[in-house]
C-alpha cells in the first residue's frame, strides 16, 4: 500500500459522485436542521424513497427515466407529508424519533424478501435490471475518454454523474441564497429561534416548517438519485442510520445554517474517511500490527469507531463547525 | 472542557480494555465460510457423524469440503466471499437417515467477508412433506419447533406453530415475553427522558452491552449463563453511572444544548456500536449453554424453560421498579424531577445525584434486556439498534417521560408485532410498530398515560 496512491484515491472521492450525493442530502438537513430546526434524523429514508422510486420506476416497469425522477420527487413529498403531519405540532424531539423510525423502516422494506421481485432484496436492484440506461446515453463526453489529471483519475461515466451532480450542488446553493434571503426564509430562521413570537406574528409555523420539511426532503431525494446513478445499483444498506449521521456530521463540520457549509463538510469528511479507510487497510494488510488488535476484518468497524469518535469531539468543543455562527445553533428542545 | 474530552478517551478506553479481554480470548471470526450441526431429529437431536459436505462455487466447481465430527458441528471456510452453495453427500449419511427437506443442496447463498452462515440440513427418517395431508403420526411431536424461520438481519426466530387456537395462544404469550423485554429497557430510556430531557439514541448500545458482556462472561470466562446474566446486569448498572458520571453528567455541566446532546447520543451510538462489532464480529454469537430447549405444552401455548424464567425474572425486576418509584424516598426524588425538573431542584432535591441513578438502574435493566435477549435468540453488534425502533414506539405509546407508561406500552407493542404476524409476513412486523409510532401521535400524541402538557 502505497501512501500516494491512497491520498490520491481519497482524493478523488473528495470530489467525486459520492461525495457529491452526501453534500446534497446535507443541503437539504441544512434547510432541516440549520434554517429551520428541525430534527429530520431519518435523511436517509427521502434518499432511499427517491433513489428506490427511481430505479424500480425504469427497471421493473420499464417507465420513462424523466417520469421515474418525477416518482422519486413525489415519495419524498409524500414522505415529509406522512412524517411531518403528526409531529410537527409536537415538540421537536417527536419529528427525530419517528424519522429515525420511519428511515429504517424502508430500508427495512426494501431489505426484505417479499417485495424482493421489486428491489431485489438485499442485493439492490442489480438483479431485477438496470435503469441508467437513458441517462447513459446522454453522457456528452466521447467514448473511451477520461480524466486524468495525474493524481485523480475520473472515468467518462464518473465524470457525467460528476457533472450533473455538481450542477445539482450549485443549483441547489443558489436555490438556498434566494431562498434565505427571502421574506420566507426569515420567517423559518424566525421559527428556529422562537416558535411563539412568529406564531404571535400571524404566521402559520405547522405550514412553514411542512414546507421546509418538503423542501428538505427533496434535495434529500435529489441526493437519493445521485447516489443510485453514479453505483448504477440501489442497495439498502446503503440507507442505513450511518447516512444520516455522515449527513449530520458534514453539516455540522462544515458549519450548520451557512450556504456552504454543508459542500465544505462534505468534501472535508468524504476525504478524511476514505484517507482513514485507506490507512487502515494499507496498515491491516501490512501486518504490522498483531492480528488481535488489527485484523483485516477489523478496519471496515474501526472507522466508524472514529468517525463517532471524532464527530462527539467536533459536537463538545466546535459545534459550529469552520463556518458556522455559535449564536445561531443555540436550539433547545426543552 | 478538557475533562469532558479525557473523560471521553479514558471512557472509550476502558471499554476497549474490558472488550478486548474477550478479543484476545481469540473468539474473533477472521474467515468466512458455512457451519452448521447434523442431529437427527427423529432421535432427540442425536448428532450424525462422518458425513460429507462439500462447498461449490456459483461456477460448481469445488471449494471446499470437510466431515462432520462426532458432536454433528461442520464448517467449511471459504477463501473469499461471494457466491457458494453446500451439498450434502446422501450416500454418507447413515442407511436410515434422509434430509428431511428431501433437498441435499442450498441455494447459492451469499457470503460476506468475516462471516460464517448456518447452512441447515435437517435430518431424519423419512421426508418431511410441507403439505402433511396423509395425516400421519409423525412429525408432530413439536409443531413449534419445526415452523420456525429466522430471521436473517435480527437473528430472530420467528414461530407461528400450530393453528387456529393455539396459534393464537402462542403468539399472544411470545408478544408478552417480547414486550416484557422491550419493557425493561423502555423504562431506562423513558427516565433518562423525563429526568434529563435527552432522547437518548445510545439507549439500544446499553442492551447490546448487556448482551455482550453476558455473552463475554460465559463463554471467554467460562462461567455457567445463571451467573452470567447477573454478572452482566452489575456491569450494565456500573456502564450506565460510568457514562453518566463521566460523559453526560460533564455535558449537563458544561451546559451543552439538549439538541446536540441528542446528535451526540447517535456518534456514541456508532462508537458503542462499532466497538461491540469490533471485538465481537460481524455474527450472532450465543452462549454455550441452553441453546436449544424442548417446549412445554401449556394446552394454550407452548413456552420453553428458559423464556418462563426470564418472564419470571422480568415480572419482578418490573415490580421492584414500580416499588422502589411508588415507596422509596429515590423514587419519589426521580417521580419529581421527571414532573419537574426545576421545581424539584428549588425543593432541595439533589437533580444530579437523581440522573445519576436513573442512569445506572436504566444501565442495569437494558442489561438485563441484552442478556435475556442473548439467551433467547444470541447476541449480534447491531441487535440494540434494531431493538430501539420498538423502544422508542412503546415509550411514545405509553408516554414520554413515565416509567409505568413505558411498560404498558412495550407489552402493547410486543403483543401487536407479534399478532401482526399472523397477516404479514413476519419480516415485515416492525412496519407494524411504526404504524402504532404515527397513529398514536394522531389521535394521542401525549401517549396513555403521559400528560398533555409535555408534548407541545
Amino acid at each position: 500500500m502505497e501512501f500516494m496512491q491512497i491520498l490520491s484515491s481519497a482524493l478523488q472521492q473528495a470530489f467525486g459522485p459520492t461525495m457529491l450525493a452526501y453534500a446534497i442530502c446535507a443541503i437539504g438537513l441544512n434547510v432541516h436542521f440549520g434554517y429551520a430546526g428541525l430534527l429530520n434524523f431519518g435523511q436517509a429514508g427521502f434518499a432511499a424513497v427517491a433513489a428506490y422510486g427511481m430505479a424500480i420506476a425504469v427497471a421493473a416497469f420499464n417507465l420513462p427515466f424523466w417520469l421515474s425522477i418525477v416518482i422519486g420527487l413525489a415519495g419524498a413529498v409524500l414522505l415529509a407529508l406522512l412524517l411531518g403531519i403528526p409531529t410537527l405540532r409536537l415538540r421537536a424531539d417527536y419529528l427525530a424519533i419517528v424519522t429515525i423510525a420511519a428511515a429504517e423502516i424502508i430500508r427495512r422494506l426494501a431489505r426484505s424478501t417479499t417485495f424482493s421481485e421489486y428491489t431485489g432484496g438485499s442485493d439492490g436492484t442489480r438483479p431485477v435490471g438496470t435503469f441508467t440506461t437513458d441517462f447513459e446515453a446522454m453522457n456528452p463526453y466521447p467514448h473511451s475518454w477520461r480524466l486524468d489529471l495525474g493524481i485523480v483519475q475520473y472515468t467518462r461515466s464518473d465524470l457525467w454523474v460528476m457533472t450533473v451532480g455538481w450542477g445539482l450542488v450549485v443549483l441547489c446553493i443558489l436555490l438556498m441564497f434566494m431562498v434565505m434571503r427571502s421574506p420566507w426564509g426569515r420567517v423559518l430562521k424566525g421559527i428556529r429561534e422562537d416558535e411563539d413570537a412568529v406564531r404571535s406574528l400571524g404566521k402559520n409555523v405547522f405550514s412553514f416548517k411542512m414546507q421546509a420539511l418538503v423542501l428538505g426532503g427533496l434535495f434529500g431525494a435529489l441526493g437519493g438519485f445521485v447516489f443510485g446513478l453514479g453505483r448504477d445499483n440501489v442497495q439498502p444498506d446503503l440507507f442505513s442510520t450511518e447516512l444520516t449521521f455522515y449527513c449530520y456530521v458534514m453539516l455540522i463540520l462544515g458549519g450548520a445554517a451557512r450556504l456552504f457549509g454543508p459542500l465544505l463538510g462534505a468534501m472535508i469528511f468524504w476525504f478524511l474517511y476514505n484517507f482513514l479507510v485507506g490507512v487502515l487497510n494499507g496498515l491491516s494488510a501490512l501486518e504490522v500490527l498483531p492480528t488481535w488488535l488489527l485484523a483485516t476484518t477489523k478496519s471496515g468497524p474501526l472507522v466508524y469507531v472514529f468517525m463517532g469518535v471524532g464527530m462527539v469531539l467536533l459536537l463538545i468543543y466546535r459545534p459550529q463547525g469552520i463556518l458556522g455562527d455559535k449564536r445561531e445553533l443555540s436550539l433547545d428542545v426543552r | 472542557m478538557r475533562r469532558i474530552g479525557i473523560s471521553l478517551c479514558a471512557l472509550v478506553g476502558a471499554l476497549f480494555v474490558l472488550l478486548g479481554l474477550g478479543a484476545s480470548a481469540g473468539w474473533a471470526q477472521d474467515e468466512q465460510g458455512f457451519k452448521g450441526v447434523l442431529e437427527n431429529k427423529d432421535a432427540d437431536d442425536e448428532p450424525v457423524a462422518g458425513v460429507t459436505l462439500t462447498v461449490y462455487d456459483a461456477n460448481d466447481s469445488e471449494v471446499g469440503t470437510a466431515e462432520s465430527a462426532d458432536d454433528g458441528t461442520w464448517e467449511i471456510l471459504v477463501p473469499e466471499p461471494g457466491e457458494y452453495r453446500v451439498e450434502l453427500d446422501e450416500s454418507t449419511l447413515p442407511d436410515d437417515l434422509v434430509v428431511r427437506t428431501g433437498r441435499n443442496s442450498t441455494d447459492l447463498l451469499r457470503v460476506d467477508a468475516g462471516a460464517v452462515r448456518n447452512a441447515l440440513f435437517p435430518l431424519g427418517s423419512s421426508l418431511n412433506e410441507p403439505d402433511n395431508s396423509s395425516g400421519d403420526t409423525e412429525g408432530s411431536q413439536s409443531p413449534e419447533e419445526e415452523k420456525c424461520i429466522v430471521d436473517e438481519e435480527t437473528g430472530e426466530e420467528i414461530c407461528g406453530g400450530g393453528s387456529g387456537f393455539a396459534r393464537w395462544g402462542n403468539v399472544i404469550y411470545n408478544g408478552l415475553h417480547f414486550g416484557l423485554i422491550i419493557g425493561l429497557a423502555a423504562v431506562g430510556l423513558s427516565l433518562v427522558y423525563g429526568t434529563m430531557g435527552l432522547t437518548n439514541f445510545a439507549h439500544g448500545e446499553l442492551v447490546t452491552f448487556g448482551g455482550a458482556m453476558a455473552y463475554i462472561v460465559n463463554v471467554s470466562f467460562g462461567v455457567p449463563v445463571v451467573w452470567a446474566m447477573p454478572a452482566a446486569v452489575i456491569l450494565g448498572g456500573l456502564f450506565g453511572w460510568l457514562q453518566d458520571r463521566f460523559f453526560w453528567g460533564q455535558l449537563r455541566r458544561r451546559g451543552t444544548g439538549l439538541v446536540t446532546m441528542m446528535i451526540i447520543s447517535i456518534g456514541f451510538a456508532l462508537i458503542l456500536r462499532y466497538m461491540t462489532n469490533y471485538t465481537m464480529g460481524p455474527n450472532t454469537e450465543r452462549f454455550n449453554e441452553y441453546v436449544s430447549q424442548t417446549s412445554i405444552d401449556f394446552v394454550l401455548f407452548q413456552a420453553t424453560p428458559k423464556k418462563l424464567i426470564i418472564d419470571a425474572v422480568a415480572i419482578a425486576a418490573v415490580i421492584i421498579v414500580g416499588l422502589v418509584l411508588m415507596y422509596t424516598r429515590i423514587g419519589k426524588a426521580i417521580r419529581a424531577v421527571a414532573d419537574n425538573p426545576s421545581l424539584a431542584g428549588a425543593s432541595g432535591i439533589d437533580v444530579d445525584r437523581v440522573i445519576r441513578w436513573v442512569w445506572t438502574a436504566g444501565g442495569a435493566l437494558a442489561a438485563l434486556a441484552g442478556a435475556a435477549l442473548t439467551l433467547d435468540r444470541g447476541v449480534k453488534f447491531d441487535m440494540g439498534m434494531q431493538l430501539l425502533l420498538l423502544i422508542f414506539a412503546a415509550v411514545i405509546l405509553g408516554g414520554l417521560g413515565t416509567a409505568f407508561g413505558a411498560i404498558l406500552g412495550a407489552l402493547l407493542i410486543g403483543v401487536f408485532t407479534q399478532v401482526s404476524t399472523m397477516w404479514i409476513e413476519p419480516q415485515l412486523k416492525y412496519v407494524g410498530g411504526l404504524a402504532v409510532l404515527i397513529v398514536v401521535l394522531l389521535i394521542r400524541p401525549q401517549g396513555i398515560l403521559g400528560r398533555r402538557e409535555r408534548i407541545g
